[in-house]
Formats: C-alpha cells, structure tokens, sequence
C-alpha cells in the first residue's frame, strides 16, 4: 500500500511546488487558465479510457460533466453539514457525490448504447448529452436557461489548484492502474477485436460498460471542479461543442496516451488565448477553424495521434537506449 | 380537429425537407459505410451560395418559379462542388483507415465548415431572398394550404423519384449497387469504385443543395451553424428507417417531421431538440436496423 501511494504522493509534492510559481509568479488570468487546464486535463483523461483504450466513441461527454457541475452547484449551496473551517473537505465530499452521480447516469446510458457500435454510439452518446442539456434547461430549481449562479469556491488559487491536482493523480493513477489490471486488458481487447474478444470469453459490452462508468465518474468530477473556480454554470456551458473539444485532446495527444492526454489538453487550452492577438487582428474567431483543420490533419497524417500509445516514459525509454546504442 | 389538420400539413413540409438531407446521408452510408458528418454543413453552404447568387442577379426582385429553378440549379452546383472536393481531399487518403478515424475526421470536415463559414460569411444571421410569393392555396376554416407546402412537398417528391430512377434503373445506379455490395469484387467486374463514390457525393450534395433552397424559402434566416441541428435530425431519420434504404429516410423524415410539429403542437417546444435523440434512442435498442432495414451478422 505504501509503495503503490509513493509515485502519486511525490508527483502531487511536486506539481504542488510546480503551483508556488503560478501562485506568486503570474497574474489572476494566468491562473485561471492553469485551472482551465486541470479541468480540460481531467475531461481528456477519462474519454481516454473510452475513446483510447476502449475504442469506443462517445460524443456525449459534456452530458457527464454538466451532471457533476450541477450536482456539486445544487449540493455546495443547499447542504451545509460540516463546520465552518473544514468547508474545504466538503467540496472533496461533493465532487465525489458528483462522481458517483455522473457514474450512475454513465450506468444508465451505457448499459443499452454500448451493444451498438462506432457511428451509432456516437450518435447515441451525442443525443444522450443533448437530452441532458434540454433537461437542464427546464429544470427550474437548477436554475433552467438563466444558469446557477453563486456557487461556493476555494478562497485563494492555490487551493483551487491543489484540489485539482490531487484529482488528476487520482484519475491518473486510477487509470493508469486499471489499465494494468484484468479489466485494463479486457479494455484493450474489446479495441483491437471485439469479435475476438468476445470468442475468448472476453465480456464486451461488459467490459466497454464498465470503461464508460469509471470515465464518466472522472468526467462528473471535472464537471465539479468547473463549478467551483467558474462560479457559475449554465446549460450552455456543456454543449456538444465541449464534447468535441475533449474528443480533440485525446485524438490529437494519441488515442490511448495518457501522457498524450495531458499534453494535448494544455495546449488546446493555451492555444486559443496564444492565438488572441491573431484574432484580435482579423476580427474573426480562427480557434474552432485551427482546430478542426488539424483534427482532420492528424487524423491524415498520424492516425494515431501525437503520441500515438506511447507514454512520455516510453519516450524517454527509447531515447536512452539509441543514445546509449550509438 | 383543424389544429390537427395544420399540424399534418406542416409535419409532411417539414418532413419532405429532412427527407432530402437524409437522403444524402442514406446514399453515401448505402456506398462507404461512413456517416458523413459534414452533409449538413454542405447544406449550409449551398443555403449561402444561393443567397449571394440571388444577391449578385438581383434575383429577390422578381420572384417565381425561374428564379426558384436558377437559384435550385445554382445551389445544387455548389454543393456537388463542395461534396466532391471534400471527398478528394478529407476521405479518400482514408478509404482503408479504421472506422473511428474516418468518423473523427468526418466531424473535424464539419465542424471546419462551420466555423470556416463563420470567418466567411460572417456570424450574423442572413435573410433568405424571397423567391417565391407564398400565398394561400387552399383554406378550410383554420387550415390553410401554403403555395411554400406545396413546393416542398413537390420539389422533395420528383428529387425522391429522381433518385429511385438513378438507383434502380440506370447503368450507374447498377454499378452504385455493385460498389455498395461489394467494391473489391466490383472493381474486379470492371466498375471504377473511386468514380461510383464520388459519383454517390455528387448526387447526395445536389440533393443537400435543393433542400437548402427550400429552407430558405420556409424559414429565411440562414446563418452557418443552421446545419447542425437539421443535419442531426436527417441522420436521426435515416437511422430510423434504416440507414442505406432509400425507401426508409423517406419514411423515417416523414416521421420525424410529424411527431416534432405534433410535439412543438401539443407539448412543449423546448422538448423539439430533444425529441430527435429519444427517437433514436428507442429505435436503437428496439430495432437497431431501423424500420426497413434489414439486420446483418457481421462475419469473420
């Protein structure tokens, strides 16, 4: 137990040193970004373990969040049970809450979509996300079209930050454990041959269930951090658009790639705002175009992605051994 | 009685219209296998290309039939155009890639002509020029019989039989088949695949092209992320009357125009979105081939 908590807890130690810098060294925009960051990160993690390692494709992300942003937003502003210095744990509580919740939806919609295949879950993932959003929007204690306003946050940035980083090593190490695991290898069978897979004895659909209800828990939870350094949600927040924006970090960071993932979601993030001067000059918004015009690029070029399935380790990995051959 | 009767009128207009762009999807999933996601955003684009032909003709002048015909073949021309050209250059260096790639890219085509459009055309909605003069034909207490329903309804009918003639009963529509069944084995036969797929681009674009004008003249705002909705509402009415059945997008636009006017009618009309994707959903589980389609084992 202690050896598997020792790469997480260094890692965090580390990335917590790493957030000193944003905290004294940059402005609040900067951190804001950085924040925007985690949440993206988090978004492109947890499709990874459907879109990547599954080879399933779900459209319907956003969905997933916007339940985790709403139930955090519902349960931080209505339910108070813990005293008053310790309201940073309950925020812990809620994201979890709104894990599980986005998990149960996960369950529901996963159960009879994923018997189907490519295009049509796709589609079925797509209308799921929709439906959730219509949902939203004629719910009035949620605060229907005007949005839910108010939503409690972290007092200062680098607790903000420190949340979300103990929440991408979580999904990190999750993942990266489960990956390695009996079902981690079920995962990637049902990717390389469902038919195969499933002539082995291999439960398919059971398998491409339990990736979508573990990825939607992660996705619940980074719907919750949103909540919390935004403020402020509403329906508009999770259109398809924001399912298309984490099918786009994965895809360009390498289907299956962690590391892939993590990558790809800083710099779609940072893009658009490096772009800003760009865009302040032609009046026009190039992000959307740049980045479609790129997914359609890599997916001609380098069908894997950027990474493709390495890691940044296996990188390292390979760059060791051919300097050490020559 | 007579709100019911008015609903009908509008769910078959509004059917007729989503029957056009399911069609297009129909024919390119019959032939490739692929949802092509962009479909709709060819439709936008001939929606635009018609409205700045008019423009530049001074079409808006005088409205009637010519018009409609000019400003129909315009449309159809840019769009076989686009759908071509798309094809070229985005799906075929992915003929033999894996499906989820090719899916990726299909939405990556889309999403750049949205956005592209909205460097392009500006992100303002625009007004659709008045192409013809809607009057009323027939009127029976409430119900009344718009000259605009009556050419949807027309127009969508002859591209509908156009279509069935070009499949059925010509030469190339033969070779379509062929490819659709099977294209190693019909380019072995002597049928150039590559030409049929690109062929199946161009007849489904023109079909976009002419649905296009006809939303126009319905509801004359165009702006270019019109196609979104629309387009998921076409796809959602070809999977339900089975996806690569000709016969089934009909009827399953037909559907899906009824039901959303009756929804929007009697219901509510913020539940209209959302009624495409239930829809879908049930269908799915319950017949996943669809109405008319018919269920394949996937062999080994």
């Amino acid at each position: 137990m202690v050896r598997a908590l020792k790469n997480p807890l260094l890692s965090f130690i580390a990335i917590l040193v790493f957030g000193l810098v944003f905290q004294y060294g940059f402005d609040e925009y900067i951190q804001l970004m950085v924040l925007f960051i985690t949440v993206n990160c988090l978004m492109a993690m947890s499709l990874n373990l459907v879109n990547g390692y599954t080879g399933q494709f779900s459209l319907g992300h956003a969905g997933f969040m916007a339940i985790g942003a709403y139930f955090t937003a519902y349960a931080s502003v209505n339910w108070n049970f813990l005293p008053e210095n310790l309201q940073g744990l309950s925020f812990f509580v809620f994201a979890i809450g709104s894990g599980l919740v986005a998990a149960a939806a996960g369950f529901l919609v996963g159960l009879p979509s994923l018997r189907l295949k490519g295009d049509y879950l796709a589609i079925v993932t797509l209308g799921f996300g929709e439906i959730i959003r219509v949902a939203l929007l004629n719910m009035d204690f949620l605060g229907g079209p005007r949005g839910f306003a108010n939503i409690p946050g972290f007092s200062s940035f680098y607790m903000s930050y420190a949340f979300a980083v103990l929440w991408i090593l979580i999904c990190f190490f999750t993942i990266w454990r489960v990956m390695k695991s009996s079902w981690g290898r079920g995962f990637l069978s049902v990717r390389e041959d469902e038919i195969a897979a499933e002539s082995t004895g291999v439960n398919t659909t059971g398998m491409k269930v339990r990736a979508f209800v573990l990825s939607s828990f992660f996705a619940g939870v980074a719907g919750a951090l949103f909540a919390h350094f935004t403020n402020f949600i509403n329906p508009s927040s999770f259109t398809f658009l924001q399912s298309v924006n984490a099918v786009i970090m994965v895809v360009l960071g390498g289907m299956g790639s962690m590391t892939g993932s993590i990558i790809a979601a800083i710099f779609v993030t940072t893009l658009p705002e490096a772009l800003r001067p760009l865009q302040e000059l032609t009046g026009v918004d190039l992000r959307m175009v740049i980045y479609s015009l790129s997914l359609v690029l890599v997916m001609i070029l380098r069908p894997k992605g950027i990474m493709g399935e390495l890691e940044i380790t296996d990188l390292w990995r390979k760059y060791v051994r051919r300097s050490a051959r020559s | 009685m007579h709100d019911f009767v008015q609903h009908l009128i509008n769910g078959i207009s509004l059917g007729s219209i989503y029957a056009l762009i399911a069609l297009g999807y129909t024919m390119v999933y019959g032939i490739l296998k692929m949802i092509n996601f962009a479909h709709s955003d060819v439709y936008m684009v001939g929606a635009f290309g018609a409205f700045y032909i008019a423009r530049a003709l001074g079409i808006q002048a005088e409205p009637g039939v010519g018009s409609l015909a000019i400003l129909l073949i315009s449309s159809m021309v840019i769009c076989s155009l686009l759908g071509l050209v798309i094809e070229r250059f985005a799906y075929r260096p992915l003929r033999n890639a894996p499906k989820l790639n090719i899916l990726i890219t299909a939405i990556g085509v889309s999403l750049l002509l949205e956005y592209g459009g909205q460097v392009v055309f500006g992100a303002d909605p625009k007004v659709f020029p008045e192409v013809m003069k809607d009057f009323v034909i027939i009127s029976f207490g409430n119900v009344e019989l718009k000259s605009f329903d009556l050419t949807v309804l027309a127009v969508s009918v002859l591209a509908m039989i156009g279509l069935q003639f070009l499949i059925y009963k010509t030469k190339l529509g033969k070779a379509m088949r062929a490819v659709s069944a099977n294209a190693s084995v019909a380019s072995l036969l002597g049928v150039n695949p590559d030409k049929i797929i690109a062929f199946t681009f161009i007849v489904g674009s023109a079909l976009a092209g002419v649905g296009s004008v006809l939303v126009g003249m319905k509801y004359p705002k165009i702006d270019p992320l019109m196609g979104m909705m629309i387009g998921m509402k076409a796809f959602v009415a070809a999977v339900l009357g089975g996806i690569g059945n000709v016969r089934g997008a009909v009827l399953g636009a037909l559907i899906m125009g009824l039901s959303e006017e009756m929804v929007v009618g009697y219901l509510s009309s913020t539940y209209r979105d959302a009624l495409a994707f239930g829809i879908l959903i049930a269908i799915l589980i319950f017949k996943p081939a669809g109405l008319l389609g018919k269920y394949s084992v996937e062999k080994v």
